[in-house]
């Protein structure tokens, strides 16, 4: 009897489940550090600057330390607590601390970039301080930052790949699977490659395209 | 009516306005003059207390804007303010610039406030830009935009501040006929301005700034045709 099987078509349902998987945390990252770096961004062009200090340099640790080294580290740590979590909620929980890390500084960037004359405009029409954080600074904010957004959503699916180290599987480890039974490495990694190209190139173009179309 | 009693103002240590003491009545077009620096637009702005007051009060029909206990929000309602600079909202469209306020503010039905922000935006002649984006259009057209914005919220008054000296000169014309209107309407206006032709035609009274003090004031024939105070004279000649 062979040892090795070639990929064939039995393996697409397995294959699937592993781009779902990708695709899976990859939202969640990007969902809840999008709302987490919206709310951080705003507490930063709002605040002073020693709440600023303190708030940068966690981030700066967030975004300085590679992503494969907080994920096992995380993992290990609430391991040895005698706290173990699977690692979809791990890699989410340390994915989405990541994205907010870097969705946190564009949102800040949009923030900034509302005039405080149209603020003013828009209190001397009697809108609150919430109504005009609603409806003026976050609506004007994030379109100024869409592509930069979308940027760092990109890379988060890319850098998703990660979250394997911790033995979720994703797409990646999908694929490592693949292939110590098929030993076609080059085929699957070509494939994997592929797919991660398929979804962020026509986003990108579109990120630009975006970036153009607002610039005139 | 609008009281001014005794206004003082300081950003730091900086005294902007050193005692202002003005009344505005219902129907009353009063314009504010004065260089550059002497404290015109902060109190526009304190009018609506965008800014602080250090003492002194203002009184809006019988509110007084700096106590504590006055619900700012409710009184900028009835203080309609427009600016140097247009400061549209560039993620809606003309109508919904104007109706946003009196929606969300107010609490009108969208459809009540776009009904009231479509019959302002006629009334400045911007009827046919209802659904445009306003960073398509030109400053003048901006600037009426911000005045109909202002007025979507049916203030007794209104405060205007330099309104047109961010304008290509060729579009200054259409926003003073735009304050034409206003007065014809007997909106009660206070206008900042560099425009002394201007002053001289739509005012009651004209004001002039010195340094953070109304140096004089009058009707037009008093403080621009025949100023008494050798200030007053000399900034008008350097602007006529
Ligand atoms: N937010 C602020 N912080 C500090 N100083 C300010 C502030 N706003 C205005 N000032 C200062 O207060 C003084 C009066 O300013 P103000 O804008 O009221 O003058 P103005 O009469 O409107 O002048 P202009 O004709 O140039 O508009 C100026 O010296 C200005 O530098
Ligand atoms: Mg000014």
């Amino acid at each position: 009897m062979n040892l090795f099987t070639p990929l064939s078509w039995s393996d697409s349902g397995f294959i699937l489940t592993g781009i779902l998987n990708t695709v899976y945390i990859s939202v969640v990252a990007i969902i809840v550090g999008s709302l987490l770096g919206l709310l951080v961004g705003f507490v930063r062009a709002e605040s002073n600057k020693s709440i600023n200090m303190l708030l940068g340099a966690f981030l700066d640790v967030l975004r300085s330390v590679p992503l494969i080294i907080q994920l096992i580290l995380f993992t290990t740590f609430i391991g040895a607590m005698g706290y173990p979590l699977n690692p979809f909620a791990a890699g989410s929980i340390i994915l989405s601390l990541y994205t907010m890390a870097f969705m946190s500084e564009v949102f800040r960037s949009g923030f900034d970039s509302v005039p405080t004359s149209t603020i003013k405009a828009a209190r001397s029409l009697g809108l609150n301080y919430l109504q005009t954080v609603r409806y003026i600074r976050i609506p004007i904010g994030m379109r100024a930052v869409f592509p930069s957004w979308l940027g760092v959503a990109l890379s988060v699916i890319k850098d998703s790949a990660l979250v394997s180290v911790i033995g979720y599987m994703e797409l990646l480890r999908t694929a490592e699977q693949l292939i110590s039974r098929t030993q076609q490495p080059i085929m699957i990694l070509i494939g994997v490659g592929l797919f991660y190209f398929m979804i962020s190139y026509p986003l990108s173009r579109y990120g630009k395209y975006v970036e153009r179309k607002m610039e005139i | 009516m609008i009281e001014i009693k005794g206004v003082h103002k300081s950003f730091g240590d900086l005294e902007v306005l050193k005692g202002i003491d003005l009344n505005v009545n219902r129907g009353e077009v009063v314009s504010i003059i004065g260089a550059s620096g002497s404290g015109k637009s902060t109190l526009l702005y304190c009018i609506n207390a965008i800014e602080k007051i250090n003492s002194g009060n203002i009184i809006v029909d019988g509110i007084d804007v700096h106590d504590k206990k006055t619900d700012i929000n409710k009184l900028r309602q009835n203080l309609g303010m427009v600016f140097q600079q247009w400061n549209s909202f560039p993620h809606l469209t003309v109508l919904e610039n104007a109706a946003l306020a009196p929606q969300i503010v107010k609490g009108f039905s969208k459809e009540k406030a776009q009904e009231i922000a479509t019959k302002e935006l006629i009334h400045v002649g911007l009827g046919d830009k209802l659904h445009e984006y306003p960073t398509r259009m030109s400053g003048g057209q901006q600037q009426r935009l911000a005045i109909a914005r202002a007025l979507a919220m049916e203030p007794p008054y209104m405060l205007f501040d330099e309104v047109t000296s961010a304008l290509d000169p060729e579009l200054v014309g259409e926003v003073l006929d735009t304050l034409r209107l206003l007065r014809d309407d007997g909106m009660t206006m206070i206008c900042v301005t560099h425009e002394i032709a201007f002053a001289k035609e739509v005012s009651d009274k004209v004001a002039f700034f010195h340094e953070g003090l109304i140096e004089e004031i009058g009707t037009p024939q008093q403080v621009l045709d025949n100023p008494q105070r050798e200030r007053t004279q000399q900034f008008l000649s350097k602007v006529l």
